[in-house]
C-alpha cells in the first residue's frame, strides 16, 4: 500500500509515516501529493476537496502538512466572523505577528493583498505555501469577490501559494454567477463498511486483544452502519458501549472467542443506544451512568423529547388555541364555527377545489392579528377586557417560538402570525382548559 | 422658545443650568399629594420598613427554592470539569462533547433574571470565576455573541485581578485593542490565566489531579433565553466552541422556557451531537407562588394585608396573564405604597408596640377619621348608649378603646392563619376539592364571607365526616404540628384539646381490637358500591351509607370523629370570620382593587375610548362636563369628530362628516343659528377637521378605502 505514496520531492521515511496515519485514504493522499508537486515547484492555484462529514478531508490535509513540514495556514471559515479575522490568521501563520498587525482596522481584500505582497518580497517563498480553508461553504455568504479572489490568489500576490478549500458541498453549488477560476476538484468518497471496520479496529482497548475488539466493531457496525456512516460518531458510540460488551467477559460467563453469545448480549443494548444516545435524547454521560444502573431504574430516565408539556397562563392557552384555529381553518369558515346562527352549511357545500387536501398537510397559514383576537374573544368563555397584557402575551408567545411572526418586525399595522405548534401539543393544551378543539377544526369536520 | 433666526429649522435649546429640576428624594415623592401630611413621614418610614422586610424575605425564599436545582447544576459543572481531565481509553476515544445543562424554567420569563443572577453568583463563588451570561437580544449576529462572551469573561477577570496581579491588568487593554473576537484569543488568555495562578511544584503525579481541578476551572457560558436566539448564530457558535473544547473547558447552560424539544428544533443533529445535554427541571411557578403566599401573605408577622378583591386581582393577573412571581410581588408593593399613601390611619399598621404608641399620638382629624370608619361605626352601634356617646365625643377614651381594638386585631391575625392552615390540611385532599386544592383558594373564600355559611364548606365537612380512621388521625396529627408553631394562648388551648382528641383516637385502636365485630355488621351498602363507578353516585351512596349508619348506631370511632369535627367547626367559627367583621380592619387591609387593576392591567383601548367619549374624565375642565354620555360642543375637535363618526355605518362620507362637524363647532362658537354663515365651512374649520380625522386614523378608528371615493372605512363597530 505504501507504494502508492511515492514522490520524488519528499523523504521516503516521512511518506511512510504519512501512509500509516492515513488508512484507507492513500489514493487521495497520493493524488494530492502529485498535485502539489515538489516543494519548490509552483503548485496549482486552488484545489477544492469535497466529501461528506468525517470522510477524512481535514485529517488528510493536517497529516500531510504536519508530517511533511510544509508551510501552511489552516483557517476554519465558521470561525471567521469577519474577513479581517481570516486575513489576520493567514498572515499570522505565514509571516508572524508583525505582519498581522500591519492590517488596518477593517481591512479589505486589497489591503490583504498589499500586505501579503509586501511581506512576501521580504521573505520570498522557497517552497509552496498552502492555505487550507475548512468549511469553505461559508465563504459563499461573505462578499462575492472573496471566493473568486482566493481561487486565484497565486496570481494576485505573485507568490507560490495554493488555496485548498474543504467542503461538504459539491463545487456546483459554489460557482458564483459572475464566473470564476475553476479549481481542481477532488472528491473524498465515504468510507466503505470494511474501511470503517479497518479504521475503527485500530483503536484497540489496551487491555483486550485486537481480535476481540475487531469482533466488537463488527457487531457495532452491523447495528449502526445502516443509519450512521460518520466515523466520529461511530467511534464515540464504540467507546460508550464497549464496557457493556465486556461485561459478560468480566463476570467470567463467556470467553473472548464466543462471539455469538457476546452478540446476543450486546445487540439489544446497541439497539437501544440507537434510539437514545445516538439521537442525543440522552446525553452520553447519562448513558454511561445508566449502564451501571439496574435495568428498571434505567427505564425511568426519559429522553429530551419526552418532556413536551408546557405550562402556560390561562389566556395564553386560549390565544394559542385561537392562533391554531386561525392557522388551520380557512378564513371563510370562521362564520360557521364562531357564529351562533350560522345556518346549516355542510362541508361539501363550501369546499373549494384546493381545500380538499387537508390543511394539516399544507401546514399553518398566516393570519392577521384582528382575526386572532376575534377568534380569541369568541373562544374564551368569560368576558375579557382587551388589556395590554393580552397583547404582550402574544409577543411572548412569539419569543417562545410557539407563534411565528410572518410580517416584518417593523410593520406595526396589522401584523401577521403563524401558529408554530403541532396538533398533539395544541390538543394537550386544549384539554387542560376543557376545550374540544377537534370540534372547531375544519379538517376534522 | 423664541429664536432670532429668520429661516425655518430645528433648533436645540440646552436647558440652562439654574433651571435644572432638583431631583426629589423618595420621601418627598411620597409626601407629595399625600393625605394628612403630618403623619406622612412616619407612614413613609413604616412603608419602607415593611417593603424592605418583604423584599429580603422574597430573596431568601427565592434562594431556598432554587437551592436544590442550583446545587445540582453546580455539581454538574464540577463533574464535567473533572471527567474532562481523565485520560483513559474511553475518554480518548469519545468525541469531545461540550457539557450542556438544559435548565427548564417555565414560561415566566421575567422571573428568570433573579434565578440566573443567583446561579452565576454561586458559580463564581464555588466553581469558577469564568462565568458569562448572554441574552438573545444583545446577540443578533455571531460577531456580537462572540464579543459579549469575550468581554464578559475577560472583563470580570480584569476587575478581580486588580489587587494581586498587576501584569494582567496591563496586558488586557492591549489584548482588547487588537482583539478580533475569536475564541483563539480567549483560549490564549485562558491558558495564560491558568498558568499564572501559583500552585505547588508540578512534579508529583499524585497531587496533580487535585491541582488540575483547581487550576482548570470551567468556562461557563449561560444562554439566558435559548428560544429567542437565532438558531443559525447558536449553531455556528457551538461549532466554533467544539473546535476549542480540548483546550478550553467550556460548559454551556441553556435557559429554556418551553420544553427541551426546542433544542432539537433549533439545532440539527450535526450540532447537537457536539453537546452532552443534561436536563434540569426547576420548580414550577405555581409552586413558587404558593410558597410566596404562604410566607408573605399568610403570616401574622407582616401586618399589611390585602382584602379579598385585591388578592383576586393579583392572583388573576398571575394565573391568567403572566405566571410571574416577580410581577406578583410588584403588585404587592404597589398595594403597599398605595395603602400607606392614601390611608392616613395606616400609621397604625405596624408592630404592636409601635402601633399602640402611635394610637396615643393620633391627631384630632385622624381620630375623626377613625370615627368615620364603617367597621368602627358598626362596633359603636353594638355598644351601650352611654359608651356610644363617650366614643363619639371623648378623644382620650377613644384612644384607649383603639388600643384595645388594635390588640384584638393582632390577636385575630395570630389565630387566623393557624386555623386557616388546619382547615386547609383537612380539606385539601378531599375528592373534588370543595374548598380548593391550594391554600390561596381557601383563603379567598374565607376573606369573602363567613366560610361556614358557604355550601362548599358544608359539603367538605360532610366529606371529612367520611374519612377513614387512618386518614383522620394523620390529618389531625398534621393540624397538631401546625398549631404547635403558634404561640398565642387560644391556639395553645386548642392544641391541648386536639391532642386529647388524638389520644382518644389512639385509645380507640386498642379498644376496637377487643370488639372487632362492629365494623363487619353492615356489609350491604358496600356491595352496592362496587357496581357504581360514577364519582357522584359513589359520593351519594357513601352519604346515604353514612346517614343510615348513624341512624342505626354510632360506633365509638364515629362518635369521636363527630366530636373532632365539631371541635374544628367551632374553631373555624370563632377564628375565621372575615376581616371586615373586625373593627379597625381598614388600618391593615388595602381594599382598592380598582386602583391595582388599573395600574397592573392597563387597558389602553378603553382609556382612549373614555378620553374621546368623555373628555372631562381626563381634562377635568368644567365646561366639558356633560350628562347622559353626550359630548358638549366645546369639546376638543377629535372628540366631536369621534362622536360623529360613531353615528355612521361602515363607510363614512367625508363631506357629510365635515358638514356635521362644522355645524357642531359653529354652535360652540355661539354663532347665531339663523345667520348666513352658520355651519359654513371655512378654512380654519376645514383644517381642524382634517387634523382630527388624521388623528383618528392614527389611533386606528378609521382607514382610507378604495371602495368608494371620498369615503373612509370604520374599523370599529357599534354606535353610540
Amino acid at each position: 500500500m505504501t507504494a502508492l505514496l511515492q514522490h520524488p520531492g519528499y523523504d521516503e521515511e516521512r511518506l511512510k509515516g504519512v501512509a500509516e496515519k492515513l488508512p484507507c485514504r492513500e489514493v487521495q493522499a497520493g493524488m494530492l501529493l502529485s498535485l502539489m508537486g515538489q516543494p519548490h515547484q509552483y503548485s496549482y492555484p486552488s484545489i477544492f476537496i469535497y466529501g461528506h462529514r468525517a470522510s477524512g478531508k481535514s485529517h488528510v490535509m493536517h497529516v500531510l502538512m504536519k508530517e511533511l513540514e510544509l508551510s501552511h495556514a489552516t483557517v476554519s471559515c465558521v470561525e471567521c466572523v469577519s474577513i479581517a479575522l481570516l486575513f489576520e490568521q493567514v498572515l499570522l501563520s505565514f509571516f508572524g505577528c508583525d505582519a498581522a498587525s500591519l492590517l488596518p482596522r477593517s481591512p479589505s481584500l486589497s489591503d490583504f493583498v498589499r500586505v501579503y505582497r509586501q511581506q512576501c518580497s521580504q521573505s520570498p517563498a522557497k517552497q509552496t505555501r498552502y492555505i487550507v480553508m475548512e468549511k469553505a461553504e461559508l465563504l459563499r455568504d461573505t462578499d462575492a469577490s472573496l471566493l473568486s479572489a482566493l481561487l486565484r490568489l497565486q496570481e494576485l500576490v505573485e507568490d507560490n501559494v495554493t488555496v485548498i478549500l474543504l467542503s461538504e458541498i459539491a463545487w456546483d453549488k459554489f460557482r458564483p454567477n459572475t464566473g470564476c477560476f475553476e479549481p481542481l476538484l477532488l472528491h473524498f468518497p465515504d468510507y466503505s463498511k470494511s474501511e470503517l471496520q479497518q479504521i475503527l479496529s485500530q483503536n484497540v482497548h489496551p487491555s483486550y486483544s485486537a481480535g476481540f475488539y475487531s469482533a466488537y466493531i463488527n457487531i457495532l457496525l452491523g447495528v449502526f452502519y445502516s443509519v450512521c456512516r460518520d466515523l466520529r460518531e461511530l467511534r464515540h458510540l464504540a467507546a460508550l458501549n464497549f464496557s457493556k460488551f465486556c461485561e459478560p467477559l468480566a463476570e467470567g460467563k463467556v470467553k473472548e472467542t464466543d462471539t455469538h453469545k457476546l452478540w446476543k448480549h450486546i445487540e439489544p443494548h446497541l439497539k437501544k443506544a440507537m434510539q437514545t444516545v445516538y439521537l442525543r435524547e440522552v446525553s452520553s454521560l447519562q448513558w454511561e451512568q445508566m449502564q451501571q444502573m439496574e435495568e428498571e431504574e434505567a427505564g425511568a430516565l426519559r429522553g429530551l423529547s419526552a418532556h413536551t408539556h408546557v405550562e402556560l397562563p390561562y389566556y395564553s392557552k386560549f390565544l394559542l388555541i385561537a392562533a391554531y384555529l386561525a392557522s388551520y381553518n380557512p378564513a371563510r369558515t370562521d362564520k360557521r364555527f364562531f357564529l351562533k346562527h350560522h345556518g346549516k352549511i355542510r362541508k361539501t357545500n363550501f369546499l373549494k377545489k384546493n381545500e380538499k387536501t387537508s390543511n394539516h398537510l399544507l401546514g399553518p397559514k398566516p393570519f392577521p392579528l384582528d382575526r386572532l383576537l376575534a377568534i380569541f374573544y369568541s373562544v374564551v368563555d368569560s368576558r375579557v377586557a382587551p388589556t395590554a397584557s393580552i397583547f404582550s402575551q402574544i409577543s411572548s408567545l412569539v419569543t417562545l417560538q410557539l407563534l411565528a411572526q410572518v410580517s416584518h418586525d417593523d410593520q406595526l399595522d396589522a401584523p401577521k402570525y403563524k401558529c408554530a405548534v403541532s396538533l398533539d401539543f395544541i390538543c394537550a393544551i386544549a384539554r387542560t382548559v376543557n376545550f374540544d378543539i377537534v370540534k372547531y377544526l375544519y379538517d376534522f369536520l | 422658545m423664541a429664536t432670532s433666526s429668520v429661516s425655518k429649522g430645528c433648533f436645540v435649546f440646552k436647558p440652562s443650568a439654574k433651571k435644572k429640576k432638583k431631583t426629589l428624594s423618595l420621601e418627598s415623592y411620597f409626601v407629595q399629594g399625600c393625605e394628612d401630611a403630618e403623619s406622612s413621614e412616619i407612614r413613609f418610614r413604616l412603608c419602607q420598613e415593611l417593603w424592605d422586610e418583604i423584599k429580603t424575605d422574597t430573596e431568601v425564599l427565592q434562594d431556598e427554592l432554587n437551592r436544590t436545582i442550583l446545587d445540582s447544576l453546580l455539581d454538574f459543572t464540577r463533574k464535567c470539569s473533572s471527567t474532562r481531565q481523565n485520560s483513559d481509553w474511553t475518554s480518548q476515544m469519545r468525541a469531545s462533547e461540550i457539557p450542556t445543562a438544559a435548565l427548564m424554567l417555565g414560561v415566566n420569563v421575567p422571573d428568570h433574571d433573579m434565578t440566573f443572577q443567583s446561579l452565576s453568583d454561586m458559580l463564581k463563588q464555588s466553581v469558577s470565576p469564568h462565568v458569562a451570561s448572554v441574552q438573545a437580544k444583545e446577540c443578533g449576529a455571531l460577531k456580537h455573541l462572540m464579543k459579549k462572551v469575550l468581554e464578559r469573561l475577560m472583563d470580570t477577570v480584569v476587575v478581580v485581578d486588580d489587587e494581586d496581579e498587576e501584569e494582567n491588568v496591563e496586558t488586557s487593554p492591549r489584548v482588547h485593542r487588537s482583539m478580533h473576537c475569536s475564541l483563539g484569543i480567549l483560549c490564549d488568555w485562558y491558558t495564560a490565566r491558568t498558568k499564572k495562578s501559583p500552585t505547588g511544584t508540578p512534579g508529583k503525579k499524585r497531587s496533580s489531579q487535585v491541582r488540575d481541578e483547581q487550576q482548570q476551572p470551567p468556562v461557563v457560558i449561560i444562554f439566558k433565553d435559548l428560544e429567542a436566539f437565532n438558531p443559525r448564530v447558536l449553531q455556528d457558535f457551538i461549532l466554533i466552541c467544539s473546535q476549542y473544547i480540548d483546550r478550553l473547558p467550556l460548559t454551556f447552560i441553556f435557559g429554556i422556557a418551553t420544553s427541551p424539544s426546542t433544542i432539537q428544533h433549533m439545532l440539527p443533529h450535526s450540532v447537537s451531537s457536539l453537546l452532552c445535554i443534561e436536563l434540569f427541571q426547576s420548580l414550577s411557578c405555581t409552586q413558587h407562588l404558593a410558597t410566596v403566599i404562604d410566607k408573605l401573605i399568610l403570616a401574622s408577622r407582616i401586618h399589611f394585608k390585602l382584602n379579598g378583591k385585591v388578592m383576586q386581582v393579583l392572583i388573576g393577573v398571575f394565573l391568567y396573564h403572566d405566571f410571574s412571581v416577580r410581577n406578583f410581588i410588584k403588585g404587592l408593593q404597589l398595594a403597599l405604597l398605595e395603602h400607606f399613601h392614601s390611608q392616613p390611619l395606616s400609621v397604625l399598621c405596624c408592630k404592636k408596640k409601635q402601633a399602640l404608641f402611635n394610637v396615643t399620638q393620633l391627631s384630632k382629624p385622624n381620630l375623626d377619621r377613625i370615627r368615620q370608619l364603617p367597621s368602627f361605626k358598626r362596633y359603636v352601634e353594638k355598644q351601650e348608649a352611654q359608651e356610644q356617646v363617650n366614643l363619639m365625643t371623648d378623644d382620650s377614651h377613644l384612644k384607649e378603646v383603639c388600643q384595645q381594638l388594635i390588640k384584638d386585631l393582632h390577636k385575630y391575625h395570630k389565630n387566623y392563619y393557624p386555623i386557616l392552615r388546619c382547615l386547609h390540611t383537612l380539606t385539601s385532599s378531599l375528592p373534588r376539592y370543595p374548598l380548593g386544592k391550594q391554600i390561596r383558594e381557601l383563603y379567598l373564600i374565607c376573606l369573602a364571607k363567613n366560610v361556614w355559611e358557604n355550601e362548599d364548606y358544608q359539603s367538605a365537612m360532610k366529606l371529612v365526616k367520611m374519612l377513614a380512621k387512618g386518614e383522620m388521625v394523620s390529618l389531625l396529627q398534621k393540624c397538631v404540628e401546625i398549631l404547635q408553631l403558634s404561640k398565642s394562648k387560644k391556639m395553645k388551648n386548642a392544641l391541648v384539646q386536639l391532642e386529647e382528641l388524638l389520644a382518644k383516637f389512639k385509645q380507640l385502636d386498642t379498644a376496637t381490637e377487643m370488639t372487632p365485630t362492629v365494623e363487619a355488621s353492615i356489609p350491604s351498602p358496600i356491595k352496592n358500591l362496587q357496581k357504581k363507578t360514577d364519582l357522584f353516585q359513589l359520593q351519594k351512596t357513601l352519604l346515604e351509607m353514612n346517614e343510615s349508619r348513624r341512624a342505626k348506631r354510632l360506633s365509638p370511632f364515629e362518635n369521636l370523629r363527630n366530636e373532632a369535627l365539631e371541635f374544628i367547626d367551632n374553631l373555624v367559627k370563632s377564628h375565621l370570620s372575615p376581616p371586615e367583621s373586625q373593627p379597625l380592619y381598614e388600618v391593615c387591609y388595602y381594599s382598592s382593587s380598582a386602583t391595582v387593576r388599573r395600574h397592573l392591567n392597563a387597558t389602553p383601548r378603553t382609556s382612549i375610548q373614555a378620553a374621546l367619549s368623555n373628555p372631562y374624565y381626563y381634562l377635568q375642565n368644567d365646561s366639558l362636563k356633560s350628562e347622559d354620555g353626550t359630548v358638549s360642543n366645546t369639546a376638543p375637535d377629535i372628540c366631536i369628530a369621534y362622536k360623529l363618526h360613531l353615528e355612521c355605518g361602515r363607510l363614512i362620507n367625508l363631506y357629510d362628516w365635515l358638514e356635521a362637524y362644522s355645524t357642531v363647532v359653529s354652535a360652540a362658537e355661539g354663532n347665531d343659528q339663523d345667520s348666513e354663515n352658520f355651519g359654513k365651512v371655512d378654512e380654519v374649520k376645514h383644517a381642524r377637521f382634517i387634523r382630527a380625522v388624521s388623528a383618528l386614523e392614527f389611533l386606528g378608528f378609521i382607514k382610507s378605502t378604495k371602495q368608494k371615493t371620498d369615503h373612509v372605512a370604520r374599523l370599529t363597530w357599534g354606535g353610540c
